[in-house]
């Protein structure tokens, strides 16, 4: 027979502090330092780790439910989209390329940041950070698992999503988001937090999830509008954390502010170089555009991050430095990114094209001061050479930026005309950099920046080919080679998305599902 | 400034000249040509002469762009870092000082790119 | 004065919520983006547990906005029966 107990309610308060501080204990049998060895070593002075906040005062109980809530929701839509076909319902087949960025660029980086708060984590003494550590990290495996679940239906119909793990690791563009996230990873378990719980997410996430999710759902991508939804729902705790990690580091010593705010501006930038990638996504890759890049920077960086930074301004703590330089790129950042990629697509595990007209006229409504003056007569005369079958494929290697990896694209601050050129000498060698910005990041810690794995130099050295192959033979084709050890199929999937396998398929299976043939 | 780290913080460089092979890295930049999005990355040998490189490996990557065959290579400007430099066309790239990543830039008075876009 | 977000996922869950958001708070506007709806404020923007209870017609735990919540800016204040977005400037 069932007792039946009383049981008094735990309000949210008295809950979270049961089930988060009262689990915590002081150990006796071994030295706080030896079991906590990494909370000293980057200058960061603690306190008191009792005055951490948690807004939300999630508990794992609940976070268990409410999970479970939102895999249940995603899973029924991926399985419904899966059923009914849906991939045959995005606005037209050059839409594919988004995701298939999106599976290379970012859903490692999910994985890197489940690995990443897991080890945090693990080196903050105090439980309330902890607990919510173990919930992003269990999150962002989430994310991961959610995205490879979605797009992996891609993979059986269109080209360009069957490698993604290797290209990680190896593909000359993808070393832009693996290197910022290796950067953070690397880093001791404050700077991760202010990289990547703050000024990643808290800054900068929005411009990453919202525009690319909602620009899926309005080009008919119910996959993608899923698993991005499902990841954003869990993003407004992330940036809460991201944010009470900044409020309590400040409060806890005013030593901690100078070191901080040295790491916002930098991974501020850091953050913003990798959201290249999505500038030329809005404003180039999506069929049916929600909002340019421009316009979403000015409401989620000027409009929010202005607000953010105001508020923050009571610590002492202001606007990243680079928001200056950012102001000046935001009419050019898109453009110059998807030139690029137009000039090296030979070299990419996804295929671009020439906006049309159409598409031009919404480019030059945008960016009145830039597009039609700096832009518009590149695509014009490669749409020309194209019409004469003679596409521009450009298959020597680029310069590359020491700290952000990215092709020296960028441009002066102020002068659209002029490729932006920094260098510095480090122990008898110059290194080059696209900005400032990525200069003065390496100028304050050069080694860690020697090491870096740049692709166009590993390339020239001889290390991205298959095993047993003699750059030294006659007829030798260094790109063929490259494209051999990344597991791309040159024909298949690179080169321009007009008279691509992906652009026949597509059509020739729409109009299966509309006729009956 | 050194890195914060728990223990000695010091690596090899990842691209000392000597990992290329008996060739060093030059770097090569059109100005107001951004067509070609970025300045390219050559490994050559030392001992090759400046005219070689813009006589045999310049015109296959360049070439594309009508500006190219336009360009009257006497008048051209020079730079090396940034500031104006006079390269001797039969020497060697290294007696011309060029050493492991430095970079040259060259702008082509009178040419500005596609309808004068600087494409 | 500095604005404050609060966006969800457009669906039924989500429309008796809107609704008390935009009750309980006259200065908001709403934004409708594809599947996406981004109320702003200036300053401060309240989330009552008794206004959506009352739409809902059942009892309201405020940790469920997780859901189908996308994105959020602004300083947070949470107890059992409000969710408050604040920023002190
Ligand atoms: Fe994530
Ligand atoms: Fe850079």
């Amino acid at each position: 027979m069932d007792m039946q107990v009383a049981k008094k309610k735990l309000g949210l308060k008295e809950k979270y502090q049961v089930m988060t501080r009262d689990l915590n204990w002081t150990p006796t049998y071994q030295k706080m330092e030896d079991i906590y060895p990494y909370v000293h070593y980057e200058g960061i002075k603690i306190h008191d780790w009792d005055r951490w906040e948690d807004p939300f005062r999630l508990t794992m109980d609940a976070y268990w439910k409410y999970q479970a809530e939102k895999e249940k929701k995603l899973y029924a839509i991926i399985d419904a989209y899966a059923q009914n076909n849906g991939h045959l319902n995005v606005t037209d087949a050059r839409y594919i390329n988004t995701v298939k960025l999106f599976l290379t660029g970012v859903s490692p980086l999910e994985y890197m940041a489940h690995r990443g708060f897991a080890h945090v984590g693990r080196a903050f003494p105090g439980p309330g950070p902890r607990v919510a550590c173990l919930m992003q990290s269990l999150d962002e495996m989430r994310h991961f698992q959610t995205q490879v679940h979605a797009i992996s239906n891609y993979n059986k119909y269109y080209n360009g999503f069957h490698d993604f793990r290797q290209w990680h690791d190896r593909v000359w563009y993808l070393s832009v988001p693996k290197s910022f996230f290796d950067d953070a990873i690397t880093a001791g378990p404050f700077e991760f937090m202010v990289a990547i719980g703050f000024s990643f997410e808290y800054v900068l996430t929005n411009l990453l999830f919202v525009p690319f999710v909602s620009g899926a759902a309005y080009n008919g991508d119910m996959g993608t509008m899923a698993y991005g939804f499902s990841a954003q729902s869990d993003e407004a705790r992330h940036m809460t954390l991201g944010l009470e990690v900044i409020k309590f580091i400040l409060e806890q010593d005013p030593d901690n502010l100078p070191i901080v705010q040295r790491w916002i501006d930098k991974w501020t930038w850091r953050g913003y170089r990798v959201l290249t990638l999505v500038a030329m996504m809005m404003d180039y890759m999506l069929p049916k555009r929600t909002m340019s890049w421009k316009e979403a920077w000015e409401i989620y960086f000027e409009e929010n991050g202005g607000a953010l930074f105001r508020d923050l301004s009571r610590y002492g703590i202001r606007m990243p430095k680079c928001a200056e330089t950012i102001r000046f790129e935001k009419d050019h950042l898109s453009h110059q990114a998807w030139c690029t990629f137009y000039n090296y697509t030979a070299a990419t595990a996804f295929h671009t094209w020439i906006p049309t007209e159409d598409e031009m006229q919404w480019l030059s409504a945008k960016y009145p001061d830039s597009f039609d003056k700096y832009y518009r007569p590149r695509w014009e005369f490669w749409r020309e050479q194209a019409a004469k079958g003679n596409r521009f494929y450009n298959t020597t290697l680029p310069m590359l930026c020491q700290t952000c990896q990215i092709p020296m694209l960028f441009t002066e601050p102020g002068d659209p005309t002029k490729i932006c050129y920094r260098e510095t000498d480090y122990k008898g060698m110059k290194y080059h950099f696209c900005s400032d910005h990525c200069k003065e990041i390496f100028e304050h810690e050069p080694e860690k920046y020697v090491q870096a794995w740049l692709p166009v130099h590993q390339i020239y050295q001889g290390n991205c080919f298959p095993e047993g192959t003699d750059p030294s033979a006659e007829g030798f084709d260094p790109l063929k080679a490259v494209l051999q050890w990344y597991n791309v199929v040159h024909g298949r999937d690179n080169l321009d998305f007009d008279g691509s396998e992906d652009q026949r398929n597509f059509a020739a299976w729409r109009a299966q599902a509309t006729r009956n043939v | 400034m050194a890195v914060a780290a728990i223990r000695e913080y010091s690596f090899t460089p990842l691209d000392l000249e000597e990992k290329f092979h008996g060739n060093r890295l030059l770097y090569v930049g059109w100005e107001d040509h951004l067509m070609f999005c970025a300045p390219f990355a050559f490994p050559l040998p030392s001992s090759m002469t400046f005219r070689d490189l813009v006589e045999k490996v310049l015109p296959p990557v360049y070439g594309y762009h009508p500006d190219f065959a336009r360009i009257d290579w006497a008048a051209v400007q020079w730079f090396k870092s940034g500031q104006p430099w006079q390269p001797q066309w039969d020497e060697s790239l290294e007696k011309n000082g060029l050493r492991h990543k430095d970079v040259i830039r060259f702008r082509t008075p009178g040419l500005t790119g596609l309808q004068g876009s600087c494409s | 004065m500095s604005t404050v977000f609060i966006a969800f996922q457009t669906n039924e869950e989500t429309r008796p919520i809107i609704e008390a958001i935009v009750e309980d708070n006259p200065h908001a506007r709403v934004n409708e983006a594809p599947a996406m709806v981004k109320i702003d404020a200036d300053g401060r923007l309240i989330v009552k547990r008794s206004s959506i209870e009352e739409r809902l017609g059942r009892e309201f735990d405020l940790q469920e906005l997780h859901v189908n919540l996308i994105s959020l800016s602004g300083n947070i204040e949470e107890d059992e029966d409000q969710f408050v977005l604040v920023w002190k400037n």
